[in-house]
């Protein structure tokens, strides 16, 4: 009997895109294809990084940059030379120095068309890394038409949206309809302000900046239930309630969460926490493992986003609260819940992972870029989350809100409160304490959270589906009954 | 408080109140009158800022324009169209009256009477730096019965709202049924 | 130009009687409710006002007596807030109507 050569043909699949796939090759194969003129300025350029990183290490080390205006790791020290600069100037307007004034608003100028400026870069390459990353998840392309790689694809949409047809509904309520795009992207820039990026970079460093975050995200509430009523359509309007109450509902989790966290670090400054974790040499996500998962979840019921996205699911209620929005004004929507799935993974950076500080990297590393790393995790984070989960019903999102996640964060700010001020009374060494409220967080996390769903009634599936059992194989349908042991 | 920075902020964030609180009495359409309340809390809160309450400002926009606002447009969708609107009673003239009058008394006690109030150097040198800890020292030190009474108030506040509105009919029905929600419909003259 | 004890008082003192207006003269509940709010604007901002300027407490930081007291003048608003307009939407279900001028006799 002649043996069956173990030679497989490879088909060439049926589709152009799956051929340009197969044919492309891995990113090892496309790397051996390089020319080798690229392959020397690459490593003409990673030679150059290397040298760059020793420079800088041996500048560092020998202390020549510390607060210099020229110290890049951290550009509130730029902006304090200016600020003395500035102050020297003469002249008085009104009964007030003209340095002070400049002094203020001139900073202030900058950091604000900074924060801008990086919002909208994002937003640029924000979109493309979305639908390439969803693309990747479920097994496709995604776009890669527009310019190489598809990196101009988020051009491409900002200028078609620019010059589609502004449609107003017949009915509709002409002021109240403007002004919620303009009333949402309002405080998606402003929560950016009290996020500190470096040592001396916080834009907003307020006493109150925590509180602050969370009020400013209660504003929009506002502007999409303005959408919904606006629009003169059921839809709309039923889009935007249920999106209300879910807002409105996982406000309290999101509260609750951050309150734990304030009770360990005692202060509601940004800065203040993102040091605490700084010099305990603890992340608060170990530390605080369910504020974690409940600011998490919350939030992607605050942005609107998969898993919580009942507002604008595109296969259920058409587009929610923005459906009658077209052109610039459903643009605005889009690039507001883009900006604000930014916004929450530098929050959660920031509150949870230690934020601009890596266990003194920062020294070496500029923080804003350990920042902004960190902030991109997230919202791989929230992209994998999207690829990954089905959607919640509308039903299923309250109940989850009010019947599990504000009992449990309620109890978890008790048992946290607990351990606070056994910190502040025992005199153990500091690894000793939160090493021990570490592993007893960790361990009453993971039975609580599997205890109390149980206990509301949320039982999970544990029978196994059973093997399927092709009809073709074994002779048809009935001889698949009756194998099964079925009528 | 003498600087330019704090004399301009003042005046345009009282414009802002004034100016928004007057609209909410004149509008004829009430959700536009909820939109400019929503502006009068801000300006509100902003004047609270103006006088370094930074956590009071901050509890303001949190409570007022996050939840009071969303509270009010909840309301507004459980009524019925009909009455949707911002007319005014039979009893326009004494309401009018009546603000006015108060008003005028309490500006004019305002600007008439000479305070005893720090000024200048002894403003600026009052130490505001941490309100929320202060606060939170006297909410839980010297004023903590009140603290205690709070609490319980809201809790009771809570649960009597469910309880006045749980349907009598039982869960599932809904109360919107009977409202109607398209703001384009004819609305009876005010 | 200063701004002082007076001018916050001043605005304080409008917005109050402006909320007495709309409370005292409107047809609608909620209508009623947004002055009522307005006046509790204004008496916080009242208190914060005398918090700041008062010249009782002149060394070191002061107690902030009047701070507390905004806090609880926010709870309990926002307590009544709740309760009534639950009460409003109750009044829609037996009276059909949220027209205070047809709610106007005091019977049952």
């Amino acid at each position: 009997m002649s043996e069956q050569p173990a030679i497989v043909k490879r088909q060439l699949p049926a589709t152009p895109m799956a051929r340009q796939i197969i044919e492309r090759g891995t990113l090892r194969e496309q790397a051996a294809r390089m020319p080798f003129a690229a392959k020397v300025i690459g490593a003409i350029f990673g030679i150059g990084f290397l040298i760059a990183n020793a420079g800088i290490a041996y500048i560092v080390v020998d202390g020549r940059l510390d607060g210099m205006w020229y110290d890049f790791r951290d550009l509130g020290y730029a902006i304090e030379r200016l600020r003395v600069e500035l102050r020297t100037v003469d002249g008085t307007i009104g009964g007030q120095e003209l340095g002070a004034i400049l002094a203020y608003w001139v900073p202030a100028l900058i950091g604000g068309i900074g924060i801008l400026s990086f919002l909208g870069g994002f937003l640029l390459i924000g979109s493309w890394i979305e639908r390439r990353l969803l693309a990747r998840f479920q097994i496709r392309t995604g776009p890669n038409r527009v310019g190489p790689y598809g990196l101009l694809q988020p051009l491409a949409d900002a200028l078609k949206l620019m010059q589609k047809e502004v449609l107003i509904p017949a009915g509709a309520d002409r002021m109240l309809f403007y002004l919620p795009p303009v009333l949402i992207f309002i405080p998606a820039m402003l929560a950016w302000g009290p996020i500190p990026w470096a040592e001396n970079m916080a834009y907003l460093d307020l006493n109150v900046g925590l509180l602050y975050v969370v009020s400013i995200t209660s504003l929009s509430v506002l502007a999409v239930w303005l959408a919904g009523w606006s629009s003169n359509n059921h839809y709309a309007l039923l889009g935007s309630m249920r999106t209300v109450a879910m807002m409105v509902s996982y406000e309290i989790p999101i509260s609750l969460a951050l309150l734990s966290v304030v009770l360990v670090t005692g202060s509601l400054r940004l800065s203040a926490i993102v040091a605490w974790q700084a010099d305990h040499y603890l992340w608060l996500a170990l530390l605080l493992p369910f504020a974690l998962f409940t600011f998490f979840f919350s939030s992607t019921a605050e942005i609107n986003r998969t898993p919580n996205d009942i507002a604008e699911a595109e296969s259920e209620i058409v587009a929610g609260f923005h459906t009658e929005y077209s052109g610039m004004k459903a643009g605005l929507f889009l690039a507001v819940e883009l900006g604000n799935a930014l916004l929450t993974g530098a929050l959660v950076a920031t509150f949870f992972l230690g934020g601009y500080t890596l266990f003194g990297l920062e020294e070496w590393i500029p923080g804003y870029l350990i920042l902004g790393a960190k902030a991109t995790f997230g919202y791989f984070i929230f992209i994998w989350l999207r690829a990954t989960l089905p959607r919640f019903r509308i039903d299923q999102l309250m109940n989850f809100a009010w019947k599990y996640l504000i009992p449990l964060s309620i109890a978890n700010v008790l048992l946290v409160a607990i351990e606070a001020s056994i910190a502040a009374r025992w005199d153990a060494p500091a690894i000793i304490v939160y090493g021990l409220f570490v592993i007893v967080n960790i361990a009453l996390t993971a039975y609580a959270v599997r205890a109390w769903a149980r206990a509301i009634g949320y039982a999970m599936d544990v029978e196994q589906p059973a093997q399927p059992i092709f009809a073709k194989t074994i002779g048809g349908l009935k001889a698949a009954r009756s194998l099964r042991g079925e009528a | 408080m003498d600087s330019l920075g704090i004399v301009v902020a003042f005046y345009v964030l009282s414009a802002v109140t004034i100016g928004a609180a007057l609209s909410v009495f004149l509008l004829r359409n009430l959700v536009h009158a909820i939109v400019l309340l929503v502006l009068s809390f801000l300006g509100m809160a902003g004047l609270f800022a103006s006088l370094s309450a930074d956590f009071i400002a901050i509890a303001q926009i949190l409570i007022y324009a996050g939840a009071i606002s969303v509270l009010l447009v909840f309301a507004v969708m459980l009524t019925p169209l009909s009455s949707r609107n911002n007319a005014n009673s039979l009893y326009v003239g004494p309401g009018i009256l009546a603000g006015v009058a108060i008003a005028a008394i309490v500006v004019f006690t305002a600007i008439e009477v000479d305070w005893v109030q720090l000024t200048g150097d002894a403003l600026r040198d009052r130490s505001f730096v941490d309100t929320i800890e202060t606060i939170g020292d006297q909410l839980l030190g010297k004023h903590i019965l009140a603290f205690e009474v709070a609490s319980v108030l809201l809790l009771f506040a809570l649960l009597g709202a469910i309880v006045l509105v749980t349907d009598p009919r039982g869960v599932g029905t809904d109360v919107t049924d009977d409202a109607d929600d398209a703001p384009g419909a004819t609305e009876e003259p005010a | 130009m200063t701004v002082d004890l007076s001018h916050y008082l001043a605005v304080s003192g409008i917005v109050f009687g402006i909320g007495v207006a709309i409370a005292l003269s409107k047809r609608n509940v909620v209508a009623v409710l947004m002055g009522v709010e307005l006046m509790l604007n204004a008496s916080n901002l009242a208190f914060l006002a005398f918090s700041r300027f008062s010249g009782a407490f002149q060394e070191g930081t002061a107690p902030l007596t009047g701070h507390t007291f905004v806090v609880f003048v926010l709870t309990v608003a926002a307590a009544e807030a709740a309760v009534a307009l639950a009460m409003a939407v109750l009044i829609y279900r037996r009276r059909e109507t949220v027209d205070l001028d047809r709610i106007s006799v005091l019977r049952w």
